[in-house]
């Protein structure tokens, strides 16, 4: 079920294409990766669908219809540059926006204070936010984005100025909001928690899409049919036709070896071909990770 | 809760209960009636001491004039000038030496003091060789009951200013209270107008360039978080003023309360002062009599209610100009191409309502009264000259009109400027994006 959608968005400023036809799905309850160089038109997008700037052309749907002026109060958005009253105390402005998000004030310092234990910023609360670090900060912007539970939530690099441990906790808080049926999508440069956690991306360069889909099946059809093994011995004896070495080295009492089929045949028959010659410890297929095929196809559409 | 009902109360709370509100409310008034009272206070304060004054008279006519008073005690004296200049006699103020007939020669009497001599003894001496030389001048003219005529025709004179009203009656009004009231109210006006207003401006700029209104968008419309900013600081200058009232009316009667009697007596020496200048008191007696009838022929009533509804029409119109204006600019530099026309506009309001005082029923005063961009001002300053109430309704109504209009437009460039960053706007950009949907 798809929970939002874009169509053949257009957006022309001033002195460039910001977005140009551009098209989007996002399915309900997944993870949705928005990648792209830095001036892609990411953020462009992220704004049309919370309705702060309108497309030239083309629509956004939302569950199916047509975007209302309302759908807006559905949405929960942390903005890539954060942006909270400095000078008000921490747990004073999280109420404050948690009650124009609509919550009571009761259900608004409960929540609040559920989600300030479980990220330990509970001392802060009568703080004022510009005595907090930058991490603290990014802390509280997040609770408060994510606390009147919206159906959409949009974070334009959530991991930008956390260390890997605070990064590691927001991982986890964004699947758990997948799992408890949000749909979330995330704007990144950090490829490898795109692997983790996104379920589904579209990459954006010059204002296009220029690859989307389910992650796995990206990464499939990236493959380079490349495969690392690990034989017990001294050598690797590669079975002559079938494969290219593409990299060898002994580790200790086995080999490492990194080797590229030539030969169109299955994984299977590859391997039988090679257990002839080898005790194997192991055999992988190795995929290309999510910064390679980054890289790859923006440098291939920035050429062509 | 409403939203902007939030927004409201947020912005409220913030602002009065900082520091340096509290203290501006609460000193203002303090000051304010300080100013009045500290000069009277220490008018009724007098030395305590008895300061010993010689008079050293060559003629002998005039010494015998001088009578003790409670600060001042006069001594005879035949001794020259200098010996007393040499003597270093710390007991001794001041001398007083005449060395010749006063009517031939006025120069001929002259004070002497090591110390400043205060205004208070001089004013003595010329009062007591002052009606002296009158009898004496007089006496020259060989005119019997010369003194008796003069006294008898005497007339002082002060025209009443009477104004006839609708119904028939009249009441003395002065020209003088008219002219302060209407100050008064009209330097309030614009005062506030101008703090509140920049503070309004601050705040959106303040929200801006902390990018908190992209998350504010998702959750208010940016016309509430307009509203509901102009609104709460409106409330906040309300307050203020509402404050500043009564704690100026409290203090005042307070301090009239305290200094009591001392008062009293400061007033009347004022008045005697005068009266040594020519006018006699019954005439002061008079005229304060006509101060209160004055004062009471004014409808306060009438001239605060316009005042609150002038107050809030105007501070509408230009709080949502300033608000827009600090939707579209990034920093403060930014905002002084877009602020000057502005305080053009306000001064000269300012100036106009200055210059309708001299004449109240005037061209430049009427239609600067009409036109709102300067009503909420130049009207605080004809209204306590009871000018007619059709033109006081179409002003208001006019200045509704526009302030609405105005609310609408500057939303309009407010939701786009808000979100518009890193760009320098010009007025030619902001027209467009009102066009913008």
């Amino acid at each position: 079920m798809i929970f939002l959608k874009a169509e053949n968005v257009v957006k022309q400023y001033a002195s460039h294409l910001a977005l140009n036809d551009v098209s989007i799905s996002v399915p309900e309850a997944k993870v949705f990766g928005l990648l792209g160089p830095n001036g892609a038109g990411k953020t462009t997008l992220i704004r049309i669908i919370n309705r702060i700037t309108a497309p030239d052309s083309g629509q956004v749907f939302f569950n199916g219809r047509l975007s209302q002026p309302d759908d807006i109060y559905r949405i929960g958005y942390l903005p890539e540059e954060r942006g909270l009253y400095k000078k008000m105390k921490v747990g004073e402005q999280a109420i404050y926006l948690a009650q124009l998000k609509g919550l009571g004030y009761q259900e608004a310092k409960t929540r609040l204070t559920r989600w300030f234990d479980k990220f330990d910023i509970m001392p802060w609360w009568n703080k004022k936010l510009e005595e907090l670090s930058k991490g603290m900060q990014q802390k509280v912007q997040f609770v408060i984005t994510v606390i009147h539970e919206p159906a959409l939530l949009i974070f334009d690099e959530p991991f930008s100025g956390f260390d890997p441990v605070n990064a590691d906790l927001l991982k986890r808080e964004i699947l758990e909001l997948k799992d408890k049926g949000h749909t979330v999508i995330f704007s990144t440069h950090n490829m490898a928690s795109v692997e983790e956690i996104c379920d589904e991306i579209a990459l954006i360069n010059r204002s296009r899409v220029v690859l989307s889909g389910d992650v796995n099946e990206i990464r499939n059809s990236f493959k380079s049919n490349t495969f690392s093994l690990s034989i017990a011995g001294t050598s690797f004896v590669p079975a002559p036709g079938l494969v290219e070495i593409v990299e060898e080295k002994a580790v200790g009492q086995h080999v490492e070896v990194l080797i590229h089929k030539t030969h169109d045949i299955t994984n299977n028959e590859l391997l039988a071909a090679l257990m002839q010659n080898n005790e194997i410890l192991s055999f992988t297929e190795e995929l290309p990770s999510m910064n390679d095929i980054f890289i790859h196809t923006v440098s291939q559409t920035n050429n062509a | 809760m409403s939203k902007i009902g939030l927004v409201i109360k947020r912005e409220y709370l913030r602002r009065v209960s900082k520091k340096s509100f509290i203290l501006l409310t609460f000193l203002t008034p303090i000051l304010m009636v300080a100013l009045i009272f500290v000069p009277l206070w220490l008018a009724t304060l007098k030395g305590d001491e008895v300061k010993q004054v010689v008079i050293s008279d060559t003629t002998g006519k005039y010494a015998q004039l001088f009578e003790n008073t409670e600060q001042y005690h006069f001594i005879h004296s035949d001794k020259s000038l200098e010996e007393y200049r040499n003597s270093k006699n710390k007991e001794l103020f001041a001398i007083l030496n005449i060395t010749d007939d006063l009517l031939k020669n006025p120069k001929a009497a002259a004070i002497y003091s090591e110390k400043q001599i205060p205004s208070e003894l001089s004013d003595l001496v010329n009062k007591v060789l002052g009606k002296q030389l009158e009898v004496e001048k007089m006496a020259t003219f060989n005119i019997p009951n010369l003194a008796e005529i003069i006294r008898e025709s005497r007339v002082d004179f002060n025209i009443q200013t009477i104004k006839w009203s609708k119904d028939g009656s009249e009441t003395i009004s002065s020209v003088q209270i008219a002219y302060a009231i209407g100050f008064i109210f009209t330097m309030l006006i614009f005062m506030f107008i101008m703090m509140y207003g920049a503070m309004v401006m601050n705040g959106v700029m303040e929200e801006k360039t902390n990018r908190i209104v992209e998350v504010m968008v998702s959750s208010i419309k940016p016309f509430d978080l307009m509203m509901g900013k102009v609104i709460g600081i409106g409330l906040v200058g309300l307050t203020q003023l509402f404050l500043w009232g009564i704690l100026t009316a409290v203090l005042f009667f307070a301090g009239q309360f305290l200094l009591g009697g001392g008062l009293q007596a400061a007033l009347q020496e004022s008045q005697n002062m005068q009266a040594n200048m020519g006018t006699s008191a019954t005439v002061e007696i008079d005229s304060a009599k006509q101060l209160f009838s004055a004062l009471e022929s004014f409808n306060f009533k009438e001239i605060l209610l316009f005042f609150i509804i002038f107050f809030i029409g105007g501070y509408l119109l230009y709080a949502s100009i300033f608000a827009a204006i600090g939707s579209a600019v990034d920093s403060e530099e930014d905002t002084q191409q877009f602020m000057a026309p502005i305080s053009i506009l306000l001064v000269f309001a300012l100036y106009a309502g200055i210059y309708s005082m001299e004449n109240p029923d005037g061209p430049l005063a009427f239609w600067c009264s009409l036109i709102p961009f300067t009503s909420p001002i130049v009207m605080m300053m004809r209204l306590p000259y009871d000018i007619p109430l059709w033109q006081i309704l179409l002003s208001v109504t006019l200045l509704y009109a526009t302030s609405i209009g105005f609310v609408r437009f500057s939303g309009k460039i407010y939701r786009v400027g808000i979100l518009m960053y890193g760009k320098k706007p010009n007025f030619k950009e902001m027209l467009k994006w009102l066009k913008y949907k």
